[in-house]
């Protein structure tokens, strides 16, 4: 079986449910919907390149969503103050570098179980945005939307944004020494150890990079409306988790790219919009989702079983 | 029912049983008895199919050939379970007991008849217990937690469930392995209560001495075959090394046509009492392949690790090139020359799903790649010269790790430590599992390494390969270096050494 056949198999199904959209509600492919579609997603994207590394390097952060709040509203806030936007992007980003590098001290540091450290420093921010908030909104500046510029304009620029860094991250993890590093310490840490290569301080590395993407993505959101919402994240985690399973990222690590999760996120993004424009009550949204997911994960379960020494 | 057994039948008959795994042939016809009331010894060096003969015994595997008969009654088709039933209990070296559940739940739960609704009498489940351990002379209270205890009183409790099962034969595969000499007096007291009780014990041992001390009878296993069961009191210690060591070395090794140079790699009083090591002094010559001999559990792989900075040496000094160094882990032992293919290469020497190519480059990342950019052509004529140099049978480069054979896989593994281009290559059962063509090819390339004047360090169980490969020998046990011997050394020597015996 190709060595693909997982990011294949979702773009085709993509380039299907986008084929019958054509044919049955061609409106879909109007372009300012459109537009307004992927410019929600393109944060998103952001946020499932990083995740797309944390699950190859066999670890998993379900803090994104709450480190993604934290950002935002801290964002806002500095540019509340009057701080320009090109100050407040790499501060964002900065604070999502050290909120990963905390997760990564203790994952790697102390070799704790990811998906417990994240657990617990998710339920902290979201309960510190929550006690310092008080689920209020911060009002921005006028010429914080859209960076100052037209709709259109701030719109594609952050879906161009959001496809260089797609783009970077998937030529880096081809073409980049410290890219093999990431798949070899997610299929075997030991035999990466023995190596030569440090699994620890790639470990470490992949949740500060994890942070720093998601506190840019916090702005990218930040500058689509007038004001920032302490909830901007929930759930996030769940759907770039989801996004990178479908794309065919192995949850138990060491296989899978950007550009699978890139697909796996479209697809999902599509469900909505097409039940709209099929007439079909929005109810089903969530259980189309979920079958999606559940069929990423049968076929990674057979395919396991189907390829001769790999791991069971 | 069954016929009743003949009178005066031993409790366990094995006759011209054998055992194939793949195309190995673990046991190739073993003859061996054990009589209520006695302590019936196994002894053979690793590989000779100890282990795969107690896996028979307990139903773990089914012969392919020969008969099993349990007092007297041919079993065809034995099962862990049958075997339970009917008296036979092994006792581990690791023992197999939950270590979150105290001494009486882990007891309860091998003797208390199964039942996921049953009710639990604690109080009788308790009182058991207690009775159980008092009859093996063990002073643990039953409402410890397994965690808690050491290596021996975890063997007692596995002994205490044995006994409490009626066990009529009772297998000890190396119990004494851990524990220190006041332990092993009174796990023997132990034994020989079972014995007295009438109870079968075989016991396996690498330790001449306790044989002598216990044993009523041993019988010798080599390459798979019973080659004689004797009296204890009729045997001397240098006549059971005779009888375990192959007779002559088979003339199918390269011959070693260089001449050894000056030294690389100097040990001197070196130890690691993470690693369980002391005291190790040797050097090894460019040029030379210095091979590791002795029993699983003698310290090699350990010392492997210390010299390749995995678990760093606390004491003594490691001299490469005559300068003193300390790898403290994995990437400063690189970057000063040394290689260490692991062992068991399917788990750390080679990533099954990663290409070829990347499997070979793994190590050499800083240097094949200045400034971390991959450079896709410098790697593919990496593995392509390696490929060809070491006859790597495969689709091409981008063929995945996995797709294999073993001994190609090896070559892999060996590729990739070349690669570093080091002074010092440490080879960790470089032959395991791989075919006989596979290994009499890497055999000539161990060789031709030697010649170039690499130093090479060999760690092998197999004795006729140590033997046929080195220079010299340097033979270890109980975690430190016993003897150094010229290469072609008597195979009894080499063995008496690993053994602990002057013979």
């Amino acid at each position: 079986m190709n060595r693909y056949f997982r990011e294949i198999s979702v773009t085709v199904a993509l380039v299907l449910v986008l084929l019958a959209l054509a044919v049955v509600a061609p409106a879909f492919f109007q372009a300012q919907p459109l537009l307004s579609l992927v410019t929600r997603e393109a944060p998103t994207l952001v946020v499932a390149c990083g995740m797309a590394l944390i699950v190859i390097s066999r670890q998993i952060d379900i803090s994104v969503g709450a480190q993604f709040s934290v950002c935002g509203i801290c964002g806002g806030l500095l540019a509340a103050r009057g701080w320009p936007l090109t100050l407040v992007v790499p501060a964002s980003a900065g604070l999502g570098a050290l909120l990963g590098a905390c997760n990564g001290l203790l994952i790697a540091g102390l070799r704790l179980p990811s998906i417990v450290v994240t657990l617990a420093t998710m339920v902290m921010l979201r309960q510190g945005l929550n006690l310092v908030q008080q689920g209020a909104f911060v009002n921005l500046p006028d010429r914080v939307q859209w960076f100052g510029l037209s709709q259109a304009a701030g719109q594609g620029t952050l879906v161009g944004v959001a496809l260089l860094l797609l783009v970077l991250f998937g030529l880096a993890m081809r073409r980049v020494a410290a890219g093999r590093w990431v798949y070899a310490v997610g299929t075997d840490a030991e035999a990466a150890r023995l190596a030569g290569i440090r699994p620890q301080l790639v470990t470490f590395l992949v949740f500060v990079l994890m942070g720093a993407l998601t506190g840019l993505a916090a702005t990218m959101n930040i500058v689509q409306s007038p004001q920032v919402q302490p909830l901007a994240g929930s759930g996030l985690e769940l759907k770039v988790i989801a996004a990178v399973v479908v794309g065919g990222v192995a949850i138990s690590g060491g296989r899978g790219n950007v550009w699978g999760a890139f697909a796996g996120l479209l697809l999902l993004a599509c469900v909505s919009p097409a039940l709209i424009h099929l007439h079909i009550e929005a109810y089903w949204e969530k259980a189309i989702q979920g079958a999606i997911i559940l069929l990423a994960v049968v076929a990674d379960g057979v395919r396991q079983r189907q390829t001769p020494g790999g791991r069971g | 029912m069954a016929p009743a057994p003949p009178p005066n039948a031993p409790l366990l008959t094995l006759r011209r049983t054998a055992k194939s795994f793949g195309g190995v042939r673990a046991l190739r016809g073993v003859d061996f008895d054990l009589q209520a009331g006695e302590v019936h010894a196994l002894l053979g060096e690793n590989g000779a199919g100890k282990s795969t003969l107690i896996k028979l015994i307990t139903g773990a595997h089914q012969p392919d050939a020969g008969e099993i008969a349990v007092a007297g009654r041919t079993l065809d088709g034995l099962t862990p379970a049958l075997a339970q039933q009917l008296g036979i209990a092994c006792i581990y070296q690791q023992p197999a007991l939950f270590p979150d559940l105290t001494v009486a739940e882990n007891i309860g739960l091998r003797l208390e008849p199964a039942g996921a609704w049953r009710r639990i009498d604690w109080r009788a489940r308790s009182a058991r217990a207690a009775d159980l351990l008092r009859r093996v002379g063990a002073t643990i209270a039953p409402e410890t937690e397994v965690r808690a205890l050491s290596m021996p009183e975890q063997q007692l409790v596995e002994i205490a469930c044995a006994v409490g099962a009626g066990a009529r034969i009772v297998i000890m595969d190396e119990p004494t392995a851990s524990l220190t000499s006041r332990e092993q007096d009174r796990l023997f007291a132990v034994v020989r209560e079972l014995r007295a009780d009438g109870v079968g014990v075989i016991y396996i041992s690498h330790r001449l001495e306790e044989i002598f001390t216990l044993a009523d009878r041993v019988t010798v296993l080599r390459d798979g075959e019973s080659v004689g069961t004797l009296a204890v009191r009729d045997i001397t210690e240098a006549g059971l090394i005779k009888l375990m060591v192959v007779r002559e070395v088979a003339q199918l090794y390269p011959p070693a046509e260089s001449a050894p140079a000056g030294n690389v790699l100097t040990l001197r009083g070196v130890g690691c009492i993470a690693a369980g090591l002391t005291d190790i002094s040797f050097e090894v010559r460019a040029g030379e392949v210095f091979g590791l001999a002795g029993l699983v559990g003698a310290g090699r792989t350990e010392l492997a690790r210390v010299l390749f900075g995995l678990t760093p040496a606390d004491a003594g000094e490691i001299l490469l090139g005559g300068q003193r160094i300390a790898p403290q882990a994995p990437p400063e032992a690189v970057a000063l020359g040394i290689a260490y293919v692991p062992e068991d290469r399917r788990r750390h020497g080679i990533v099954l799903e990663m290409p070829i190519a990347h499997n070979m480059s793994m190590a050499v990342h800083p240097r094949l790649f200045p400034g971390g950019w991959l450079r896709r052509g410098a790697e593919t004529e990496l593995a392509l010269g390696f490929i060809r140099d070491l006859a790597v049978k495969c689709a091409g480069p981008e063929a995945p790790g996995g797709s294999l054979s073993g001994g190609n896989q090896q070559k892999v593994s060996l590729a990739r430590w070349l690669a570093t281009k080091p002074r010092l290559l440490i080879l960790d059962e470089p032959t395991q599992g791989v075919d006989v063509g596979a290994k009499s090819e890497i055999h000539r390339i161990i060789r031709r390494l030697a010649r170039e004047g690499l130093a090479v360090i060999m760690i092998s169980s197999d004795l006729p390969e140590v033997l046929g490969m080195s220079d010299r020998i340097g033979v270890m046990r109980g975690g430190t270096l016993t003897a150094v011997l010229p290469g072609h050394s008597d195979p009894h020597t080499v063995m008496a050494a690993a053994l602990g015996q002057t013979a």
